[in-house]
């Protein structure tokens, strides 16, 4: 009877340390986790319909517009920093033959021209979505944002921020497995913009 | 009337005091300032209430009334505009979920994802009142301890031993 409580007293003397030990696991797997990532609520669906115009042509340009295979669809805006950090990665991805639909987000068209013309252009098409209305369909919240459509033009990846060689080998490569030829790794580089 | 802080007007101090003080109440009345028409005062409470019921993607912690990010802004504009069209709180929070999904909701839908939100409150309750009823049923069990008839004897052996 008497050794019985004994050991039972014993034992309570490591709940502390249980539960500290509960709490680091806990704390430590926070620390590799992502707070700004949100879950994609477009993924698995089809491309949101839209009327736009198009950004040199002026056309009107719909989801028909989009190609039978699968695409990126690069949301950019010439106010957003990170965008001028990507492009250069964007123009290596056109010239490995990945069709890149840009989405010119809340943007001016005569600077998204303007910018394009000094930049290079990587975009098969560019959406002018000025009031940032299928920005919103989508779920867009801010830019760079980078969606992969698949040849039947359903949602299916996003990425948030820069697109990167390191990004795009691990997260899109099963989408593209040409993949851009001879990438040099660019410099990591900070975060997501407004 | 406010009473006047018994403190010098020189003290920095007391000053400091006030400005902490103001700081709160600034604190707590920050809002972004815009102004909507809207075509009744229904409509006005409902956009107060479901504005600080969605959550701003981009800002996380703030709702989409407090917050100044231009996404906030435009969930608000879609959000009037929807009101204004007639269209009712489920129809237009299901609009927002189907776009940036149930973290744009602070009371979220129960799903896989958020059943655990929704019951530790309970389950940490429960767990914290079975840890005191144990708690308590040890120590009455161990305050009054009956001695066995040998424990007994010895005890008085013992006691007499060590009497003068």
């Amino acid at each position: 009877m008497r050794r019985i409580r004994v050991s039972n007293l014993q034992a309570r003397r490591f709940i502390p340390l249980l539960g500290f030990g509960l709490l680091s696991v806990l704390l430590f797997r926070g620390l590799s986790l992502d707070p700004t990532a949100l879950p994609a609520a477009r993924l698995g669906q089809s491309f949101p319909e839209f009327t736009k115009l198009e950004l040199q042509s002026g056309e009107a340009i719909g989801v028909a517009n989009l190609s039978q295979r699968p695409a990126l669809v690069n949301v950019w805006a010439t106010w957003c920093y990170s965008c001028r950090v990507e492009h250069p990665f964007l123009l290596e991805l056109a010239e490995a033959g990945i069709p890149i639909y840009g989405l010119n987000y809340k943007d001016d068209a005569a600077k998204a021209r303007a910018w394009l013309g000094q930049l290079g252009d990587p975009y098969a098409l560019n959406i002018v979505d000025a009031e940032g209305s299928l920005g919103l369909d989508l779920g867009v919240y801010g830019a760079p944002e980078t969606y992969v459509i698949d040849q039947e033009g359903r949602i299916v990846h996003r990425h948030v921020g820069i697109l990167h060689a390191e990004v795009f080998s691990a997260d899109f490569s099963a989408w593209f497995p040409q993949g851009p030829l001879g990438v040099e790794m660019p410099a990591r580089q900070g975060s997501v913009a407004e | 009337m406010k009473r006047i802080p018994t403190v010098p007007a020189t003290s920095s101090y007391g000053l400091t005091a006030v400005a902490f003080c103001g700081w709160l109440l600034a604190a707590t009345a920050h809002a972004v300032i815009e102004t909507y028409e809207f075509s009744s005062p229904a409509l006005e409470v409902r956009y107060h209430t479901l504005s600080q019921e969605l959550r701003c993607p981009k800002c996380q912690n703030q709702n989409i009334a407090d917050s100044n990010a231009p996404i906030a802004r435009d969930l608000r504009v879609v959000l009037v505009e929807q009101l204004e069209a007639g269209q009712s709180d489920e129809q237009i929070l299901a609009f927002m979920v189907a776009r940036y999904g149930e973290f744009v909701r602070y009371r979220p839908a129960v799903d896989r994802n958020t059943a655990l939100l929704w019951w530790a409150p309970a389950i940490l309750l429960g767990a914290g009142l079975i840890a005191l009823t144990f708690h308590f049923r040890g120590r009455g069990a161990g305050a009054a301890p009956v001695l066995t008839a040998s424990e007994t004897a010895e005890l008085k052996k013992l006691m007499e031993d060590n009497s003068p």
